[in-house]
């Protein structure tokens, strides 16, 4: 480096550690969060594929990463993005800013409004209820993974949105591709996603000939023929894929992730069961404590030069922010580490933030109340059918889970 | 398109999430985590408009400034 690029660079930018930190163990959270929140909150990183990038860890620097219109994700389609994926994301709303992304956004988020889900509440309730049916008829030990907590989103999910159930086998591996990140070779991940693709173009195409049907999917058809300045028809198949996708891997996996954290902390369980008036609480603070996550993804690139945690982010540079470790600062949430279902002020960001916040929050949401409600106080004797120990994760996917979870009650 | 538009968000409703401080940024910021409109009269602008149609919540209402008409979000 010659004298006169020493002066220009004002900041030093340290060695990149190899991320994530370590291999993910249940849902434990590296313990190199919580020092690089106190000593160093924004550090260095390398990801398995793509550039070099910064990562936030303190809460507030992670809302400015995520919230800041100083910060975009439209510029990661020009890059070699930091990714846990093999597969690079070149199109959806993910690669958007603001206002182009907003012109699909709205599109979406009015099927997700607090009020249109609510009316999909006793539906819900009443899929639950027939899923522990079955299971009480099947009796113990059942997979809560398989006879619970996959039917449940993905029944909702397609009812929303218009796909039909019985397809489920098949679009339930395709979707898969989207967060794999070694579990599937590269070439099946292409080919799964062409198969989703394609099984959501015969979808939308059903929709033309008969434009009566009313579902999401009809209604995103609509906005498309209507004014098809709003959305492209790639962008309409890609749209309606990755909605249904998003309700296999995400909720899917929560539902046994908080179960286990449940019954990880029985005197919590005990209070739950006693008041089930705390379970929209409950479910708030299940979204804080369980790291859903491997590690960050999606880097913001910064537009201008920024200051984030004491470091100046130069223009054009990728920085993550981890929603882990945002969610266990302690200068935000008292006593983080500890599971208090009964927690009061609990601005999580189990949903991300800013423009790119969850648009199916509000769905999950119902959705894992609809389940923690039922199994509570249909199954009050819950437990784990196997010792802890013999419980299988995911492995090679973008969320923690479990593959399988034997339970009696 | 009429002159002027009033800008309200419900304290009791919003949760935060921050998406109309980045789709509207000019128009929208976040105090103690939650939204606050930067001007209660704004001229219009179709940014106000999509965040009162993205807010997960509808916390967010546009409307006429001379009527009060509502001008969103979309029913």
């Amino acid at each position: 480096m010659t004298e006169s690029a020493q002066i220009t660079e004002s900041r030093t930018v340290p060695p990149a550690r190899p991320y994530p930190f370590s291999t993910a163990d249940r849902l434990v959270v590296d313990p190199t969060y919580a020092e690089l929140r106190e000593n160093e909150p924004l550090t260095r990183v390398k990801l398995p594929y793509g550039e070099e990038a910064w990562l936030a860890t303190r809460y507030e620097d992670v809302r400015t990463v995520l919230g800041d219109a100083r910060f975009g994700r439209a510029p990661a389609v020009q890059r070699d993005e930091p990714r846990l994926t093999p597969r690079q994301q070149y199109s959806g709303m993910l690669t958007m800013d603001p206002p182009d992304h907003s012109r699909l956004r709205r599109l979406v988020a009015k099927a997700f409004t607090a009020r249109r889900v609510e009316a999909l509440r006793p539906r819900a309730q009443e899929i639950a209820d027939g899923l522990v049916d079955e299971m009480l008829r099947l009796g113990p030990p059942v997979d809560l993974v398989e006879h619970f907590a996959t039917p449940l989103p993905i029944q909702v999910i397609c009812e929303l949105l218009g796909v039909p159930y019985a397809d489920r086998d098949r679009f339930h591996t395709w979707s898969e591709a989207i967060v794999s990140t070694t579990s599937l070779p590269l070439q099946t991940i292409q080919e799964y996603l062409n198969n989703l693709w394609g099984y959501i173009g015969e979808l939308v195409a059903e929709r033309r000939r008969e434009p009566q049907i009313d579902d999401l999917l009809g209604a995103l058809v609509r906005a498309r023929d209507e004014n098809e300045d709003r959305l492209s028809e790639t962008e309409l198949v890609e749209l309606a894929a990755g909605l249904l996708a998003a309700g296999h891997e995400t909720t899917v996996t929560q539902i046994p992730n908080f179960v286990y954290v449940l019954l990880q902390h029985p005197e919590q369980l005990t209070r739950l069961r006693a008041d089930p008036s705390l379970v929209p609480a409950a479910v708030e603070e299940l979204l804080r404590y369980v790291p859903l996550g491997v590690g960050s993804s999606f880097a913001r690139y910064a537009k201008e030069d920024v200051e984030v945690g004491g470091v100046l982010v130069r223009a054009g540079e990728p920085v993550l922010g981890s929603l882990s470790s945002a969610n266990r600062d302690g200068t935000v949430f008292a006593d983080p580490d500890r599971l208090d279902l009964g927690r009061e002020q609990n601005p999580h960001m189990g949903f991300g933030h800013g423009v790119h916040h969850c648009v199916g929050a509000q769905l999950a949401r119902m959705e894992l109340q609809v389940a923690v409600t039922t199994l509570t106080t249909r199954l009050p004797g819950l437990r784990l059918a196997v010792p802890e120990p013999e419980l299988e994760w995911k492995r090679g996917m973008l969320v923690r889970g479990l593959l399988g979870m034997p339970v009696a009650w | 398109m009429s002159a002027a538009w009033r800008v309200g968000v419900d304290p009791r409703r919003c949760i935060g999430t921050g998406i109309c401080a980045g789709t509207a940024p000019e128009h929208f910021q976040l105090v103690g985590g939650l939204s606050t409109p930067l001007a209660d009269v704004v001229e219009p602008a179709d940014p106000v408009i999509d965040a009162a149609d993205s807010c997960p919540v509808e916390a967010i209402t546009v409307r006429d400034a001379a009527d009060d008409r509502l001008i969103a979000p979309e029913g």
